[in-house]
């Protein structure tokens, strides 16, 4: 026993020693940092079918500008060398390679879109470059045992799933659910949620579960059996034109459930307008961006900060747009990891300070959202807050959630 | 001529023996893209024999370069099979498919077999997707595959290995095309587009010849979308979208329609042209890529083969002018 503690003892101050001397340590770089400049690689879908999604990427730019403008981090400007993939993954995998090989970037960060990751997920596990934040709301991306180089950001698909169940728990314990969703993945990953979330109750709860495939021209069948199952709550795992086709056809057949609608087509103008916004009204969601069309925003100061930023450093981009939120949070978040970098700019201490995030909160969060990460905790964001349409606006309500696996 | 054919060898084997010895001095993320574009020019060659010698049009090749790319993959990836077995079997699958499409697309020119086959391009993509494939093709996430290492303790890296590897592929693939063309065969092909009665009038079996074309089309292509998935190690619905069989049609026309080695120079276009139009300007990229392809076809009506061909007849007159 005595010598276990002399033994811990020993490795305690062992490593204290090697603590203070790599605090004392010369300042230590991998390829892309230096003392000027930190090289920070990306993707993004410029052109092609995904190419609305490219404003994220032009906010970055515009933040990073900010960021140099006002010094840098701890000296070093930001260099964002951001390419086209078009949202092909054989084109990601060459732009991934050249930001790596040719351009020797510290790290990849927010490369965009399921696919495109997927392909580059090996090669930079096998690399060692930090492939960080990516902007997709996969569930896979947080998975340290297996990529430990592979970080995501937003509230992943399940963790929205589970927020649903854990609001159903507590507002409607009695509820008959039905489902309907994607036949993929994406799908796949909110069901799940919604399952793990429920726990024990899930076999008595889900009364009806309706897949659908993108090839089908409608959902209507499926809605129609959803009504006939006797569901009084509906679970709406659906892209964009299909939620808006299953919000139609269920007031035509005049089926009125709770509907609980993933976030994925909470746009008001590309969804509820088409599906009319009277039949619209009342549907619940949830979010984790402040919403820059929302009135009760208008006066904080994260939402100054942000217009402020955006009058400055993007003028022509859209200031109703998410996307720009988006970017602009994602960004802040790149440049609190490299500042808690300071010297040591490897590509190993940036993923350690990646995991190492205590309860940041940021302007364009919602409030009392808080990004947490650690060596086992790859989900940045987790909690989201619920939401009710109005009819012709979204409005918060409730506290904020955790769609945290374990809580 | 024999003298001119003598010129053309002694030319492609000067280019051989500068590819092979590329590796010596280049990174291998050039080598990468290098691949990359042969493994574009072995599809386009395949575009190449349909259209330009056989005068039938396709926009669908992006499907038969999923179907080699998937056959690949899901021997590598669900059986285990050694990725250079994986090469002629997409081949096949995709001759025997490509001649099956190619009976029915008899009775289509034109302007409306090209039709045809844009619905096969358009379609593969969800067909990739759908429900009852997705044990074989994992559904959207697509099939990640390892890169194959050198074989035999080679002190090669896997880029330069790959780069080699398909470099013999067009090597062998370009010469046996050369020879066909230049054979009986390529004859009866090439009657068949300029006046199909006439070379119905000598013997020549259209409907048969038309589908084998198909085939052998579709076999070329096959084999480059097998390698392009070995090179990029995965493969997904989303690689192989309508706009990448526009891209092979470009690659085609920019090379010079029914011109052998103007098939590489395709692929290069292909890969390296939307890079360079990105480096101009990020947010008018698809417009500057427009505007290079504008020039290049009015600067070469005939493609980049045209070019040469003109070249070399401008100097060769002036020499033997002089």
């Amino acid at each position: 026993m005595k010598r276990q503690g002399l033994y811990l003892a020993a490795v305690a101050g062992l490593a204290l020693a090697l603590g203070t001397s790599s605090a004392l340590a010369q300042k230590k770089y991998d390829p892309g940092a230096s003392d000027t400049e930190i090289k920070v690689g990306n993707m993004n879908p410029y052109s092609g079918p995904a190419s609305a999604y490219g404003m994220i990427g032009k906010t970055i730019a515009a933040y990073f500008k900010k960021v140099n403008a006002e010094g840098g981090v701890n000296g070093r400007k930001i260099n964002f060398i951001s390419y086209d993939d078009a949202y092909s993954p054989p084109k990601a995998v060459e732009q991934a390679r050249k930001l790596v090989e040719s351009d020797e970037v510290l790290l990849i960060f927010q490369s965009l879109g399921t696919p495109s990751n997927t392909a580059i997920q090996k090669y930079m596990n096998a690399k060692k470059v930090p492939q960080l934040f990516v902007a997709t709301g996969a569930t896979k991306w947080g998975d340290p045992q297996h990529f430990p180089w592979t970080m995501g950001w937003q509230p992943s698909y399940q963790a929205e799933g589970r927020i649903y169940a854990k609001y159903l728990l507590k507002e409607k314990p009695g509820a008959k659910i039905g489902i309907l969703y994607q036949n993929d993945d994406y799908g796949k990953d909110y069901v799940k949620g919604m399952k793990d979330g429920l726990g024990a109750k899930a076999a008595s709860m889900i009364v009806s579960e309706q897949p659908y495939e993108t090839s089908d021209p409608t959902v209507d069948s499926q809605i129609v059996n959803l009504k006939a199952s006797g569901a009084d709550t509906f679970f709406n795992v659906t892209t964009p034109k299909f939620a808006a086709q299953a919000i139609k056809k269920s007031a035509e057949i005049g089926w009125k459930p709770l509907h609980l609608l993933n976030n994925v087509s909470q746009s008001i103008g590309g969804v509820l307008k088409p599906a009319g916004l009277e039949n619209s009204k009342g549907i619940l969601s949830t979010y984790y961006l402040k919403d820059p069309n929302d009135p009760t925003f208008q006066k904080d100061d994260g939402y100054k900060e942000w217009l402020a930023f955006m009058d400055k450093y993007f003028p022509d981009g859209d200031k109703s747009s998410s996307f720009t939120v988006y970017g602009y949070s994602v960004a802040q978040t790149l440049v609190q990891v490299l500042k808690q970098c300071g010297d040591n700019l490897t590509r190993e201490n940036v993923m350690k300070q990646a995991a190492s995030l205590k309860d940041l909160e940021f302007g364009m969060l919602l409030p009392g959202i808080k990004i947490n990460t650690s060596a086992t905790d790859f989900y940045p964001i987790e909690q989201m807050q619920m939401q009710r349409f109005t009819g012709d606006r979204w409005e918060l309500i409730g506290p904020v959630m955790s769609g945290n696996d374990g809580s | 001529m024999p003298v001119r054919t003598r010129m053309q060898w002694m030319l492609a084997a000067a280019a051989v023996v500068a590819a092979a010895l590329l590796p010596l001095v280049a990174k291998n993320f050039i080598l990468f893209q290098l691949t990359l574009a042969m493994v574009y020019g072995i599809a386009i060659l395949g575009l190449c024999l349909l259209t330009g010698i056989n005068g039938q049009f396709s926009l669908g090749h992006s499907a038969f370069f999923a179907l080699g790319a998937y056959t690949a993959a899901i021997m590598m990836d669900r059986f285990g099979i050694n990725y250079l077995w994986t090469l002629p079997a997409a081949g096949i699958v995709c001759l025997v498919f490509g001649f099956l499409f190619g009976v029915p697309a008899l009775r289509l020119h034109g302007i409306y077999l090209a039709l045809a086959t844009f619905s096969l391009a358009v379609a593969t993509p969800q067909i990739l997707k759908s429900t009852p494939l997705e044990p074989w093709t994992g559904g959207v996430q697509g099939i990640v595959i390892l890169k194959p290492d050198a074989p035999f303790g080679l002190p090669l890296s896997p880029d330069q290995w790959l780069y080699y590897l398909t470099l013999l592929v067009v090597v062998v693939m370009f010469g046996a095309a050369a020879n066909l063309i230049n054979g009986r065969t390529g004859r009866a092909l090439i009657a068949i587009r300029d006046n199909p009665i006439a070379a119905r009038a000598m013997g020549v079996d259209i409907s048969l010849y038309k589908s084998l074309t198909f085939g052998v089309s579709a076999f070329y292509t096959g084999v480059a979308g097998a390698l392009g998935a070995i090179v990029i190690q995965f493969v997904a619905p989303d690689s192989f979208t309508f706009s990448f069989a526009i891209a092979l049609f470009v690659g085609l026309v920019v090379g010079g329609v029914g011109s052998i080695p103007g098939a590489l120079f395709g692929g290069l276009f292909v890969l390296f042209v939307p890079n360079i139009a990105e480096h101009f300007s990020k947010g008018l990229a698809g417009a500057i890529y427009g505007l290079i392809l504008i020039v290049v076809i009015y600067l070469m009506p005939s493609g980049a083969a045209g070019l040469v061909k003109l070249v070399v007849n401008k100097l060769t007159r002036k020499t033997t002018a002089s």
